[in-house]
Protein backbone atom coordinates (compact mmCIF):
# COMPACT_ATOMS: atom_id res chain seq x y z
CA UNK A 1 0.00 0.00 0.00
CA UNK A 2 1.47 3.52 -1.02
CA UNK A 3 1.66 6.21 1.62
CA UNK A 4 -0.61 9.15 0.93
CA UNK A 5 0.43 12.94 1.11
CA UNK A 6 -2.82 14.58 2.29
CA UNK A 7 -0.96 18.13 2.89
CA UNK A 8 0.84 17.84 -0.60
CA UNK A 9 -2.81 16.40 -1.75
CA UNK A 10 -4.53 20.07 -0.47
CA UNK A 11 -1.21 22.05 -1.49
CA UNK A 12 -1.09 23.24 1.87
CA UNK A 13 1.54 22.98 4.33
CA UNK A 14 1.79 21.09 7.82
CA UNK A 15 1.58 23.83 10.40
CA UNK A 16 -1.65 25.09 7.91
CA UNK A 17 -4.60 26.27 10.24
CA UNK A 18 -7.53 24.66 10.25
CA UNK A 19 -9.28 27.30 8.32
CA UNK A 20 -6.64 27.24 5.38
CA UNK A 21 -7.76 23.93 5.33
CA UNK A 22 -11.02 24.60 4.83
CA UNK A 23 -9.80 26.88 2.20
CA UNK A 24 -7.51 25.31 0.31
CA UNK A 25 -10.02 22.09 0.02
CA UNK A 26 -12.93 24.34 -1.22
CA UNK A 27 -11.03 25.50 -3.92
CA UNK A 28 -9.57 22.35 -4.83
CA UNK A 29 -12.85 20.85 -4.77
CA UNK A 30 -14.81 23.58 -7.26
CA UNK A 31 -11.59 23.28 -9.59
CA UNK A 32 -12.05 19.56 -9.84
CA UNK A 33 -15.90 18.49 -9.60
CA UNK A 34 -16.71 16.33 -12.11
CA UNK A 35 -19.80 18.28 -12.98
CA UNK A 36 -17.83 21.52 -13.62
CA UNK A 37 -14.08 20.81 -14.10
CA UNK A 38 -12.95 19.91 -17.74
CA UNK A 39 -9.29 18.52 -16.44
CA UNK A 40 -9.15 14.85 -17.41
CA UNK A 41 -8.38 13.01 -14.66
CA UNK A 42 -10.81 15.60 -12.51
CA UNK A 43 -12.68 12.88 -11.05
CA UNK A 44 -9.69 10.97 -9.47
CA UNK A 45 -8.15 13.92 -7.97
CA UNK A 46 -11.72 15.34 -6.50
CA UNK A 47 -11.63 11.95 -4.48
CA UNK A 48 -8.08 12.57 -3.33
CA UNK A 49 -8.45 16.00 -2.62
CA UNK A 50 -12.13 14.71 -0.75
CA UNK A 51 -10.33 12.04 1.31
CA UNK A 52 -7.65 13.95 2.17
CA UNK A 53 -9.94 16.49 3.35
CA UNK A 54 -12.21 14.03 5.33
CA UNK A 55 -8.26 13.14 7.61
CA UNK A 56 -7.53 17.10 7.81
CA UNK A 57 -10.49 18.81 8.70
CA UNK A 58 -11.06 16.50 11.77
CA UNK A 59 -8.94 17.60 14.50
CA UNK A 60 -8.63 14.15 15.52
CA UNK A 61 -8.07 12.64 12.49
CA UNK A 62 -5.52 14.73 11.04
CA UNK A 63 -3.32 14.46 14.61
CA UNK A 64 -3.29 11.05 14.52
CA UNK A 65 -2.32 10.92 10.90
CA UNK A 66 0.75 13.53 12.11
CA UNK A 67 2.14 11.39 14.40
CA UNK A 68 2.97 8.99 11.46
CA UNK A 69 5.88 11.55 11.15
CA UNK A 70 6.63 14.20 8.23
CA UNK A 71 9.11 12.17 6.49
CA UNK A 72 6.66 9.28 4.22
CA UNK A 73 7.10 10.58 0.59
CA UNK A 74 3.83 10.23 -1.43
CA UNK A 75 3.67 6.76 -3.15
CA UNK A 76 6.29 5.33 -0.29
CA UNK A 77 5.31 1.51 0.78
CA UNK A 78 3.34 2.14 3.87
CA UNK A 79 1.62 -0.42 6.44
CA UNK A 80 0.52 1.18 9.62
CA UNK A 81 2.19 0.95 12.31
CA UNK A 82 0.51 -1.44 15.06
CA UNK A 83 -2.20 0.26 17.11
CA UNK A 84 -0.50 3.39 15.47
CA UNK A 85 -3.91 5.05 16.67
CA UNK A 86 -4.02 4.49 20.63
CA UNK A 87 -5.80 7.03 22.10
CA UNK A 88 -7.67 8.44 18.91
CA UNK A 89 -11.17 8.47 18.80
CA UNK A 90 -12.91 8.30 14.99
CA UNK A 91 -16.25 9.08 14.38
CA UNK A 92 -17.80 7.20 11.44
CA UNK A 93 -19.17 10.42 9.61
CA UNK A 94 -18.84 10.46 5.20
CA UNK A 95 -18.27 7.17 4.34
CA UNK A 96 -21.66 6.96 2.98
CA UNK A 97 -21.36 6.83 -0.69
CA UNK A 98 -17.69 7.41 -1.04
CA UNK A 99 -14.80 5.51 -1.90
CA UNK A 100 -11.59 5.81 -0.22
CA UNK A 101 -7.98 4.67 -0.72
CA UNK A 102 -6.56 1.42 0.66
CA UNK A 103 -4.34 3.69 2.59
CA UNK A 104 -7.26 5.74 3.99
CA UNK A 105 -9.29 2.08 4.57
CA UNK A 106 -6.08 1.02 6.69
CA UNK A 107 -5.87 3.85 8.81
CA UNK A 108 -9.82 4.71 9.47
CA UNK A 109 -11.75 2.57 8.00
CA UNK A 110 -12.38 0.11 10.70
CA UNK A 111 -13.36 2.99 12.80
CA UNK A 112 -15.61 4.73 10.31
CA UNK A 113 -17.19 1.35 10.14
CA UNK A 114 -18.19 0.66 13.23
CA UNK A 115 -21.29 2.68 13.55
CA UNK A 116 -23.09 0.49 10.75
CA UNK A 117 -23.22 -2.86 11.84
CA UNK A 118 -25.48 -2.18 14.97
CA UNK A 119 -28.32 -1.79 12.00
CA UNK A 120 -30.52 -4.31 11.42
CA UNK A 121 -30.92 -5.83 14.30
CA UNK A 122 -34.94 -5.75 14.32
CA UNK A 123 -36.81 -6.62 11.41
CA UNK A 124 -36.81 -3.85 8.88
CA UNK A 125 -38.44 -3.25 5.16
CA UNK A 126 -38.07 -0.29 3.05
CA UNK A 127 -38.00 -0.03 -0.90
CA UNK A 128 -34.07 -0.17 -2.19
CA UNK A 129 -32.34 3.02 -3.05
CA UNK A 130 -33.06 4.05 -6.84
CA UNK A 131 -29.15 4.17 -8.32
CA UNK A 132 -28.11 6.07 -11.68
CA UNK A 133 -25.58 5.59 -14.23
CA UNK A 134 -24.70 6.81 -17.29
CA UNK A 135 -24.71 5.26 -20.57
CA UNK A 136 -22.77 6.37 -24.22
CA UNK A 137 -24.38 5.05 -27.24
CA UNK A 138 -23.40 5.79 -30.81
CA UNK A 139 -26.15 8.44 -32.58
CA UNK A 140 -26.91 5.29 -35.31
CA UNK A 141 -28.27 3.63 -31.88
CA UNK A 142 -30.97 6.72 -31.68
CA UNK A 143 -31.68 5.78 -35.32
CA UNK A 144 -32.24 2.36 -34.95
CA UNK A 145 -32.40 1.30 -31.83
CA UNK A 146 -29.87 -1.26 -30.15
CA UNK A 147 -28.60 -3.20 -27.50
CA UNK A 148 -25.49 -2.03 -24.70
CA UNK A 149 -24.15 -4.63 -21.95
CA UNK A 150 -23.29 -2.13 -19.03
CA UNK A 151 -20.97 -3.28 -16.48
CA UNK A 152 -22.46 -1.54 -13.15
CA UNK A 153 -20.42 -1.43 -9.68
CA UNK A 154 -22.62 -1.10 -6.42
CA UNK A 155 -21.69 -1.62 -3.11
CA UNK A 156 -23.82 -3.87 -0.70
CA UNK A 157 -23.45 -4.27 3.01
CA UNK A 158 -21.29 -7.03 3.75
CA UNK A 159 -21.59 -9.61 6.44
CA UNK A 160 -19.60 -8.23 8.70
CA UNK A 161 -21.44 -4.85 8.06
CA UNK A 162 -18.86 -3.06 5.62
CA UNK A 163 -19.53 -2.58 2.01
CA UNK A 164 -18.43 -4.81 -0.51
CA UNK A 165 -18.11 -3.47 -4.24
CA UNK A 166 -20.44 -6.37 -6.26
CA UNK A 167 -20.19 -6.43 -10.16
CA UNK A 168 -23.24 -6.41 -11.86
CA UNK A 169 -24.00 -7.12 -15.97
CA UNK A 170 -26.81 -5.99 -17.45
CA UNK A 171 -28.18 -5.99 -21.15
CA UNK A 172 -30.28 -2.84 -21.94
CA UNK A 173 -32.52 -2.29 -24.77
CA UNK A 174 -32.16 1.38 -26.50
CA UNK A 175 -34.92 2.45 -27.82
CA UNK A 176 -35.08 4.09 -30.79
CA UNK A 177 -35.66 7.82 -30.46
CA UNK A 178 -33.62 8.34 -27.63
CA UNK A 179 -31.75 11.69 -27.14
CA UNK A 180 -28.65 13.25 -25.31
CA UNK A 181 -29.47 13.63 -21.55
CA UNK A 182 -33.06 11.40 -21.40
CA UNK A 183 -33.40 9.01 -18.96
CA UNK A 184 -34.29 5.11 -18.85
CA UNK A 185 -35.61 3.58 -16.29
CA UNK A 186 -35.60 -0.08 -15.50
CA UNK A 187 -38.12 -0.87 -12.56
CA UNK A 188 -36.93 -3.02 -10.16
CA UNK A 189 -32.86 -2.84 -11.56
CA UNK A 190 -31.52 -0.80 -8.51
CA UNK A 191 -30.63 -1.10 -5.01
CA UNK A 192 -32.29 -4.62 -3.35
CA UNK A 193 -34.43 -3.86 -0.90
CA UNK A 194 -34.23 -4.19 2.78
CA UNK A 195 -35.88 -7.31 4.74
CA UNK A 196 -39.25 -7.25 2.19
CA UNK A 197 -39.15 -4.29 0.52
CA UNK A 198 -38.62 -4.02 -3.13
CA UNK A 199 -35.70 -3.38 -5.19
CA UNK A 200 -34.84 0.49 -6.58
CA UNK A 201 -35.33 1.49 -9.65
CA UNK A 202 -32.26 2.13 -11.84
CA UNK A 203 -31.91 5.31 -13.90
CA UNK A 204 -29.51 5.42 -16.62
CA UNK A 205 -28.43 9.00 -18.51
CA UNK A 206 -28.31 8.49 -22.53
CA UNK A 207 -25.11 10.10 -23.70
CA UNK A 208 -23.81 10.34 -27.17
CA UNK A 209 -20.40 9.44 -28.16
CA UNK A 210 -18.76 12.24 -29.98
CA UNK A 211 -19.59 11.74 -33.74
CA UNK A 212 -16.67 12.54 -36.26
CA UNK A 213 -19.18 13.78 -38.31
CA UNK A 214 -22.11 14.67 -37.42
CA UNK A 215 -23.29 16.75 -34.57
CA UNK A 216 -26.91 16.91 -32.49
CA UNK A 217 -28.95 19.68 -31.55
CA UNK A 218 -31.87 18.32 -29.48
CA UNK A 219 -33.62 16.20 -31.92
CA UNK A 220 -32.12 17.87 -35.15
CA UNK A 221 -28.46 16.91 -36.33
CA UNK A 222 -26.13 18.73 -38.37
CA UNK A 223 -23.75 17.61 -41.10
CA UNK A 224 -20.98 19.37 -42.50
CA UNK A 225 -21.35 18.56 -46.54
CA UNK A 226 -18.18 19.63 -48.45
CA UNK A 227 -19.49 20.50 -52.09
CA UNK A 228 -17.05 21.38 -55.21
CA UNK A 229 -17.33 24.98 -56.34
CA UNK A 230 -19.54 23.66 -59.28
CA UNK A 231 -22.21 21.82 -57.62
CA UNK A 232 -22.43 24.83 -55.50
CA UNK A 233 -22.27 27.27 -58.63
CA UNK A 234 -24.45 25.22 -60.93
CA UNK A 235 -26.68 23.00 -58.43
CA UNK A 236 -26.09 18.77 -58.44
CA UNK A 237 -27.92 16.29 -56.95
CA UNK A 238 -24.72 14.79 -54.33
CA UNK A 239 -24.78 11.81 -51.93
CA UNK A 240 -25.37 12.24 -48.61
CA UNK A 241 -24.93 9.78 -45.34
CA UNK A 242 -27.10 9.80 -42.38
CA UNK A 243 -26.91 7.98 -39.64
CA UNK A 244 -29.87 5.60 -41.11
CA UNK A 245 -28.22 5.24 -44.50
CA UNK A 246 -27.17 6.97 -47.68
CA UNK A 247 -29.90 9.62 -49.09
CA UNK A 248 -30.26 12.00 -52.40
CA UNK A 249 -29.92 15.59 -52.06
CA UNK A 250 -30.68 18.07 -54.36
CA UNK A 251 -28.59 21.38 -53.88
CA UNK A 252 -29.84 24.33 -55.71
CA UNK A 253 -27.39 26.46 -58.11
CA UNK A 254 -25.61 29.43 -56.52
CA UNK A 255 -25.45 28.25 -52.66
CA UNK A 256 -23.15 29.79 -50.81
CA UNK A 257 -20.79 28.34 -48.21
CA UNK A 258 -22.66 27.94 -45.16
CA UNK A 259 -26.17 27.58 -46.73
CA UNK A 260 -27.77 25.01 -44.54
CA UNK A 261 -30.20 22.45 -46.27
CA UNK A 262 -32.78 20.74 -44.60
CA UNK A 263 -34.07 17.10 -44.43
CA UNK A 264 -37.04 17.07 -42.77
CA UNK A 265 -38.03 14.57 -40.59
CA UNK A 266 -34.21 13.30 -41.18
CA UNK A 267 -33.03 14.05 -37.71
CA UNK A 268 -33.79 11.71 -34.97
CA UNK A 269 -36.93 9.74 -35.48
CA UNK A 270 -39.67 10.08 -33.09
CA UNK A 271 -43.51 10.65 -33.19
CA UNK A 272 -42.08 14.15 -34.31
CA UNK A 273 -39.28 13.13 -35.65
CA UNK A 274 -36.61 15.86 -36.34
CA UNK A 275 -34.25 17.40 -39.17
CA UNK A 276 -30.55 16.47 -41.27
CA UNK A 277 -29.31 19.90 -41.97
CA UNK A 278 -26.75 19.63 -44.27
CA UNK A 279 -23.90 22.64 -44.11
CA UNK A 280 -22.39 23.50 -47.45
CA UNK A 281 -18.58 23.55 -47.03
CA UNK A 282 -17.33 24.29 -50.50
CA UNK A 283 -13.76 22.64 -50.79
CA UNK A 284 -11.18 24.06 -53.71
CA UNK A 285 -9.52 21.14 -56.37
CA UNK A 286 -6.13 21.42 -55.62
CA UNK A 287 -4.36 23.63 -58.80
CA UNK A 288 -1.33 20.80 -58.59
CA UNK A 289 -2.05 19.93 -62.80
CA UNK A 290 -1.14 22.21 -65.50
CA UNK A 291 -5.20 21.65 -66.85
CA UNK A 292 -5.86 22.29 -63.31
CA UNK A 293 -3.67 25.41 -63.37
CA UNK A 294 -5.41 26.31 -66.79
CA UNK A 295 -8.44 25.91 -65.46
CA UNK A 296 -8.28 28.11 -62.51
CA UNK A 297 -6.90 31.05 -64.77
CA UNK A 298 -10.13 30.53 -67.63
CA UNK A 299 -12.43 30.85 -64.39
CA UNK A 300 -10.66 34.15 -63.57
CA UNK A 301 -10.95 35.36 -67.05
CA UNK A 302 -14.46 34.29 -67.44
CA UNK A 303 -15.44 35.67 -64.17
CA UNK A 304 -13.09 38.84 -62.82
CA UNK A 305 -14.00 38.06 -59.41
CA UNK A 306 -12.92 40.25 -56.50
CA UNK A 307 -13.84 38.19 -53.22
CA UNK A 308 -13.02 41.43 -51.03
CA UNK A 309 -15.44 44.05 -52.55
CA UNK A 310 -16.88 44.24 -48.88
CA UNK A 311 -13.63 45.21 -46.94
CA UNK A 312 -13.25 48.10 -49.68
CA UNK A 313 -10.10 46.54 -51.19
CA UNK B 1 -16.61 -14.06 -20.36
CA UNK B 2 -20.22 -15.39 -19.72
CA UNK B 3 -21.74 -18.21 -22.05
CA UNK B 4 -25.48 -17.81 -20.86
CA UNK B 5 -26.89 -14.71 -22.74
CA UNK B 6 -28.11 -11.68 -20.33
CA UNK B 7 -31.76 -11.06 -20.80
CA UNK B 8 -32.42 -8.35 -22.51
CA UNK B 9 -33.86 -5.37 -20.50
CA UNK B 10 -36.36 -3.02 -21.48
CA UNK B 11 -37.16 0.14 -19.98
CA UNK B 12 -39.38 3.28 -19.78
CA UNK B 13 -38.19 6.17 -22.00
CA UNK B 14 -38.50 9.26 -19.51
CA UNK B 15 -40.74 11.91 -21.88
CA UNK B 16 -41.88 9.16 -24.36
CA UNK B 17 -42.95 6.13 -22.47
CA UNK B 18 -43.20 7.80 -18.64
CA UNK B 19 -42.94 10.65 -16.36
CA UNK B 20 -42.25 11.35 -13.03
CA UNK B 21 -44.09 12.11 -10.41
CA UNK B 22 -43.10 14.57 -7.36
CA UNK B 23 -43.03 11.41 -5.32
CA UNK B 24 -41.06 9.03 -7.86
CA UNK B 25 -38.44 12.50 -8.15
CA UNK B 26 -38.12 12.53 -4.36
CA UNK B 27 -37.34 8.36 -4.50
CA UNK B 28 -34.82 9.18 -7.48
CA UNK B 29 -32.59 11.25 -5.74
CA UNK B 30 -33.21 10.34 -2.30
CA UNK B 31 -34.59 14.39 -1.05
CA UNK B 32 -37.66 15.08 0.74
CA UNK B 33 -40.81 16.96 -1.06
CA UNK B 34 -40.44 19.78 0.64
CA UNK B 35 -36.81 19.92 -0.22
CA UNK B 36 -38.44 19.39 -4.73
CA UNK B 37 -40.67 22.28 -3.92
CA UNK B 38 -38.05 24.70 -2.70
CA UNK B 39 -35.92 23.24 -5.79
CA UNK B 40 -39.31 24.43 -7.85
CA UNK B 41 -39.48 27.61 -6.51
CA UNK B 42 -35.83 28.71 -6.88
CA UNK B 43 -36.10 27.65 -10.27
CA UNK B 44 -34.24 24.81 -10.59
CA UNK B 45 -36.09 23.04 -12.06
CA UNK B 46 -39.59 23.11 -13.66
CA UNK B 47 -42.22 20.58 -13.56
CA UNK B 48 -45.40 20.23 -16.21
CA UNK B 49 -48.54 20.85 -14.43
CA UNK B 50 -49.77 23.63 -12.11
CA UNK B 51 -50.13 21.64 -8.29
CA UNK B 52 -47.48 19.25 -6.84
CA UNK B 53 -49.86 16.86 -6.85
CA UNK B 54 -49.99 16.76 -10.39
CA UNK B 55 -46.73 17.90 -11.20
CA UNK B 56 -44.83 15.96 -13.53
CA UNK B 57 -40.88 15.89 -14.26
CA UNK B 58 -38.55 15.28 -17.35
CA UNK B 59 -35.56 13.62 -17.44
CA UNK B 60 -33.49 18.10 -17.18
CA UNK B 61 -34.92 17.66 -13.86
CA UNK B 62 -33.99 14.34 -12.85
CA UNK B 63 -30.53 15.54 -13.97
CA UNK B 64 -30.31 18.88 -12.76
CA UNK B 65 -31.70 17.74 -9.06
CA UNK B 66 -28.87 15.25 -8.65
CA UNK B 67 -26.19 18.39 -10.03
CA UNK B 68 -27.88 20.55 -7.50
CA UNK B 69 -27.45 17.64 -4.71
CA UNK B 70 -23.49 17.01 -5.87
CA UNK B 71 -22.53 20.89 -5.83
CA UNK B 72 -24.41 21.33 -2.42
CA UNK B 73 -22.57 18.49 -0.73
CA UNK B 74 -19.59 18.56 -2.51
CA UNK B 75 -18.95 22.68 -2.78
CA UNK B 76 -21.44 23.65 0.35
CA UNK B 77 -22.96 26.22 -2.41
CA UNK B 78 -26.78 27.30 -1.41
CA UNK B 79 -30.04 26.69 -3.45
CA UNK B 80 -29.49 29.94 -5.67
CA UNK B 81 -25.78 29.52 -5.89
CA UNK B 82 -26.22 26.26 -7.43
CA UNK B 83 -29.52 26.68 -10.07
CA UNK B 84 -26.25 29.80 -10.91
CA UNK B 85 -24.08 27.37 -11.29
CA UNK B 86 -26.32 25.30 -13.40
CA UNK B 87 -27.70 27.58 -16.25
CA UNK B 88 -23.83 28.80 -16.36
CA UNK B 89 -22.93 25.18 -16.76
CA UNK B 90 -25.31 24.48 -19.10
CA UNK B 91 -24.20 27.35 -21.16
CA UNK B 92 -20.29 26.39 -20.91
CA UNK B 93 -21.34 23.06 -22.14
CA UNK B 94 -22.99 24.35 -25.70
CA UNK B 95 -20.10 26.95 -25.58
CA UNK B 96 -17.46 24.14 -25.14
CA UNK B 97 -19.58 21.74 -27.83
CA UNK B 98 -19.49 24.67 -30.58
CA UNK B 99 -15.72 25.41 -29.98
CA UNK B 100 -15.00 21.60 -30.43
CA UNK B 101 -16.38 21.74 -33.81
CA UNK B 102 -14.90 25.04 -34.99
CA UNK B 103 -11.26 23.21 -33.66
CA UNK B 104 -11.65 20.45 -35.78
Amino acid sequence: MEFRDYYDILEVKRDSTQDEIKRAYRKLARKFHPDVSKEADAEARFKQVGEAYEVLKDAEKRAAYDQLGANWQAGQEFKPPPDWDQGFEHGGAGFEDQQFSDFFESLFGQQGYRGRQERGQREFHARGQDSHARVQINLEDAYLGGSRTLTLNHSELGADGRPVLKERTLNVRIPKGVRQGQHIRLAKQGAAGFGKGEAGDLFLEIEFAHHPFYHVEGKDVYLDLPVAPWEAALGAQVKVPTPAGKLDLKIPANSGAGRKLRLKGRGIPSREPGDLYAVLQIELPPANSDAAKKAYREFEQATHFNPRTRLGV
Amino acid sequence: MKSRKLKLQTGDLLEEDAELSLAQLCNACEITEAQIIELVDQGVIDPLGHEPASWRFQSISLRRVRLTQNLQRDLGVNTPGAALALDLLEELQQLRARLRRFEE
